[in-house]
């Protein structure tokens, strides 16, 4: 087993493929048992320079529930950040009153740098349009609950794969496990040519279609996204293909018994509201695995798992 | 040989010269190398005939012996440029310029939203494509190419 006592977490590719596993089997444990005393001595701090409601309560219940104490601050308004400080002096500052920082920032590679100045480990909240690899880690953990294991899977990803940083991650870390990606998305907003290279380069195959009622049948997992109006330059052009990566209870008549549906919310109206109530929906669920993938993680990094 | 011609710019007894640089990028050869503080003589001249070029620009550093990594970002802007070490004022050494695997700190990664056009950081990129010149941000994970690369000031 590897010892990620003392690592940062900042993006997908910082961990193997067994630390991920190893992560997970540890999530595994805390989400049997998620209340356990055992950071009671520890300080976290989460320093949230843009706002975020799932990300950070997520955290802040998973520190909590493992009796650490938290600082920090959920908005950088009234903090010596507006008053010009940079990134760097706030790290250092914070490092020293605390055992592990939780960072988002919005600008990107900001938490690399971060874990380079801080004296103690950074775990990457999300900087900017870039990583966000504990979400992904809770995609990889609730695909492997929901499907008994991460290997051999058929993973269709929906919606804007160009601009989605979570489908970006989570294509990636799939490549570990030999999956088969099935891309729906508008011709717009397809994946991006080098993350289709990671596809290429680990010998695994893609296809990518227009409609979603494409890929019902053959998907174990469909992971949605949503397609935001301000990706489209022409207004018209988002009306003629907002409709094609919506996701109603209609359509899943014939998809496999075991499939499941994720998001990495907030959902608008990608997945319509009739579906929440089917045995596929899992958007929320996976939702609650974050708080015991972040417990995993910062106990594992605090070196008491 | 050049050098047995009457030199315009004259021989150096010890140092590199960097012969064969583009005329248009003579000086950014010289910042890239942070030759404007060097201490010592720096001869430097420009539109100087050339038989493979037309026409070059070539600079001489007295005293002055580069490592390979340093030398070689000059690659970016000036890919056949020559690399001669002098030592007594023979050639003792004659290379062409080689694009590095990592390149810290001379060029700005171009993604406006990258921390290091907001703090003082010094920039590291991985060259991931020496052909097409295609960097790797380490920070924000986005590429820069031949086409976006900017000098820092």
């Amino acid at each position: 087993m590897g010892n990620l006592k003392g690592r940062n977490l900042i993006s997908i590719t910082d961990f193997s493929k067994e630390e991920y596993i190893q992560v997970l089997d540890i999530a595994e444990e805390f989400e049997k048992k998620p209340k356990q005393p055992i950071l009671s001595d520890k300080v976290v701090a989460t320093l949230f320079f843009e706002p975020s409601t799932r990300t950070r309560l997520s955290f802040e219940s998973a520190a909590n529930q493992l009796g650490a104490r938290i600082i920090g601050f959920s908005d950088p308004g009234g903090t010596s950040v507006q008053k010009g400080e940079s990134l760097h002096d706030t790290i250092v500052m914070v490092a020293s009153y605390a055992d592990l920082i939780v960072m988002r920032n919005p600008k990107e590679g900001s938490s690399r740098y971060a874990s380079e100045v801080s004296a103690v480990p950074v775990i990457n909240a999300g900087d900017g349009a870039n990583q966000h690899p504990t979400q992904c880690m809770l995609d990889l953990y609730s695909i492997r609950k929901t499907q008994g294991t991460l290997e051999n899977l058929q993973i269709a990803c929906v919606g804007d794969l160009k601009y989605g940083r979570t489908v970006h991650s989570l294509v990636q870390a799939m490549c570990n496990f030999n999956a088969t990606f099935h891309l729906v998305s508008p011709q717009e907003l397809k994946l991006p040519s080098s993350v289709k290279a990671s596809i290429k380069n680990a010998g695994l195959k893609y296809y990518q279609y227009t409609d979603l009622n494409d890929v019902i049948q053959t998907a174990d997992i469909i992971y949605m996204t949503r397609v935001q109006r301000e990706r489209f330059p022409d207004p018209l052009e988002y009306e003629r293909v907002k409709d094609s990566c919506i996701l109603s209870a209609s359509m899943l008549k014939d998809c496999k018994p075991t499939m499941k549906v994720l998001h990495p919310l907030p959902r608008v109206n990608e997945i319509t509201v009739d579906v929440d109530s089917t045995p596929y929906a899992y958007y929320f669920q996976q939702a609650q695995n974050g708080v015991y993938v972040r417990q995993a993680l910062m106990a594992a990094i605090l070196g008491v798992r | 040989m050049e050098a047995k011609k009457e030199l315009v710019v004259s021989a150096i007894e010890n140092g590199t010269v960097i012969d064969h640089i583009p005329t248009d990028v003579v000086y950014q050869v010289i910042r890239i190398l942070g030759l404007e503080k060097y201490n010592d003589e720096v001869l430097i001249g420009n539109y100087l005939h050339s038989g493979k070029f037309g026409r070059k620009g070539i600079v001489k550093i007295k005293n002055k012996f580069f490592d390979k990594d340093e030398i070689n970002k000059i690659a970016l802007v000036a890919p056949l440029a020559s690399i001669i070490t002098i030592r007594n004022y023979e050639v003792v050494e004659k290379i062409k310029a080689e694009i590095p695997d990592h390149i810290d700190h001379i060029i700005k990664c171009m993604n406006p939203k990258c921390i290091t056009n907001f703090e003082q950081i010094e920039t590291k990129f991985d060259v991931v494509d020496k052909e097409n010149l295609k960097l790797r941000c380490h920070y924000c994970e986005k590429f820069t190419t031949k086409e976006t690369m900017k000098f820092q000031d």
